[in-house]
């Protein structure tokens, strides 16, 4: 019988939840459809698909006309950026945002900005959070679009939308939030934050991979990026993947708020355990409300994070870090850099994120394994003694 | 990024025998690497000629750390200008499928083993 894995990489992916798998699974078999069609079977796909819509929607306090479905988050932020900026580059072509976004939004501006668009790359304070203040100043006559993430899925930090968003509605400039990491973990409204566009997506929360949405309020003007077929109202072309919408909108449907609550509890418990127990740990990104409720992320001195990693592999501990060493590039993560992270502080580090499947027994777990670790580990480093010698106590039972 | 590693390198990884400092050693050598973070410090005691006793100190990842230890088992023993001629190659080769992105590793085992041993050269020219 195979061990029983403690899976603390969810901002990676996570588990399917069964009710969702049993979504999907009739649009696999019996009715599989196609949702343009004009017959009965296409009829069912459409339904399906629709109701996917509207409880996507209703998550965000949008209209199901406003709901874009794409093959996932990295799409959706293609989607939204390439969209809004060609659409809009008579007017302007100025792009604002943060050095913390996701690879989809950064590379899609790097993208951009070969085609003649200038993006400003604000900066964020040592917690990860990037000032209204900052993106204020940063709009200029000639500024289309800002789009900041919601909640960083390395940090964990959750930016203040509703603020960047008054100021961009002031402003009459579009600002679109890449939510996939923060969707249904902390509100998002997208009339209380006066947001544009929206990308969602359903791996993070027990859907499959593979689909994703952008929301895009009514009456923005944005190119399709995927033409030909006419599906989505011309805005993406393709035949929906109706199983996995199925899926996705179960995933939306069967969240709930106790979910969060649960992992807040588990978070902070692994948060506090850790910096009691372990010398020489540093908490990257902020505690509290204003952290995402299942991230947690450390850098740890004097030793590396895939080595880290590695052991708690060993002991049955999925887990992530932004050490260098775990990069195909072997550039170490840009987001803890950003938060003014020296390079050893971020290969130093190790990410777990929780899901509504962890248990207070996982946890306990981990905070047994981790400090033995990190004292092997600091035994092989050569730097290991200049760490700061405190005592590791064991945590209460 | 899919890291797959051995189950050589694993076992050299998590059980490594030859982690260590040596205050009374003949030689000692560190090597860094910035870009990946690795830095191995390498220390050696040398008998008639052979490397008698060879202990490590890394900093780094799974494949930096099995590096060293696999250069340190295959070293300890060997006479100093056989251990002189062990490559990056050959403690990859016996590692079995090092990761090429993980190469270096390697490579900088044996720039610090190479220091360690003009290190105790040198010392010894000087007595």
């Amino acid at each position: 019988m195979s061990k029983q894995i403690i899976y603390l990489d969810n901002a990676a992916t996570t588990k399917l939840d069964e009710t969702v798998l049993e979504a999907m699974m009739p649009f696999f078999k019996e009715s599989y459809g196609n949702p343009s069609s004009i017959h009965q079977k296409g009829l069912e796909a459409y339904d399906a698909v629709e109701q996917a819509r509207k409880h996507i929607a209703d998550s965000i306090q949008a209209s199901p006309q406003e709901i874009y479905f794409t093959s996932g988050g990295s799409e959706a932020n293609n989607f939204a950026l390439k969209g809004i900026a060609f659409a809009n580059k008579e007017k302007g072509k100025h792009i604002i945002t943060t050095k913390i976004e996701h690879k989809s939004i950064l590379d899609a501006c790097k993208w951009l900005e070969q085609q003649g668009f200038e993006v400003t790359y604000l900066d964020v304070d040592e917690q990860g959070f990037v000032s209204p203040k900052a993106v204020e100043q940063a709009i200029r006559k000639d500024t289309i679009l800002v789009s900041v993430i919601h909640g960083n899925n390395e940090i964990g930090t959750i930016q203040n939308l509703k603020a960047i968003g008054v100021i961009c509605a002031k402003n009459n400039v579009y600002l679109h939030s890449d939510a996939c990491q923060s969707y249904m973990k902390t509100p998002i409204s997208v009339t209380q934050q006066a947001l544009s566009a929206v990308s969602l997506n359903a791996h993070k929360l027990h859907g499959p991979k593979g689909i994703g949405a952008l929301y895009i309020r009514k009456g923005t003007k944005i190119e399709a990026l995927i033409h030909g077929g006419g599906q989505e109202k011309g805005m993406r072309g393709g035949t929906e993947n109706v199983p996995l919408i199925a899926g996705f909108g179960q995933a939306i449907k069967s969240y709930k708020k106790t979910h969060n609550k649960h992992m807040q509890e588990l978070r902070d418990t692994l948060i506090n355990g850790v910096l009691n127990t372990i010398s020489g740990v540093r908490l990257n990104g902020p505690q509290g409300e204003q952290r995402l409720v299942n991230n947690i992320n450390f850098s740890f001195q004097a030793i590396e994070g895939e080595a880290i990693g590695g052991l708690l592999d060993h002991k049955y501990i999925c887990s992530s870090t932004g050490s260098a060493c775990s990069s195909a590039s072997l550039d170490a993560s840009y987001v803890l850099k950003a938060i003014g992270l020296s390079h050893e502080q971020a290969n130093g580090s190790l990410r777990l994120s929780l899901s509504k499947y962890t248990t207070y027994e996982d946890i306990k777990k981990v905070l047994k394994e981790l400090p033995p670790i990190v004292t092997k580990l600091r035994k092989i480093s050569p730097f290991g003694t200049q760490v700061d010698p405190k005592t590791t106590k064991t945590t209460k039972e | 990024m899919v890291l797959k590693y051995s189950k050589v390198t694993l076992s050299k990884f998590m059980d490594p025998q030859h982690v260590g400092e040596m205050p009374d050693a003949d030689g000692v050598g560190e090597e860094g690497n910035f870009k990946c973070g690795d830095v191995m410090k390498i220390f050696i005691k040398i008998k008639e000629d052979k490397i008698e006793k060879i202990r490590f100190q890394t900093y780094g990842c799974v494949a930096a750390i099995a590096s060293t230890e696999m250069m340190c088992s295959m070293v300890e023993g060997m006479s100093v200008e056989e251990a002189k001629k062990v490559t990056p190659q050959t403690i990859s080769q016996r590692l079995e499928d090092v990761p090429p992105i993980k190469h270096h590793c390697s490579i900088l085992g044996t720039y610090a083993l190479q220091k360690a041993i003009e290190d105790a050269q040198k010392k010894e020219n000087k007595k």
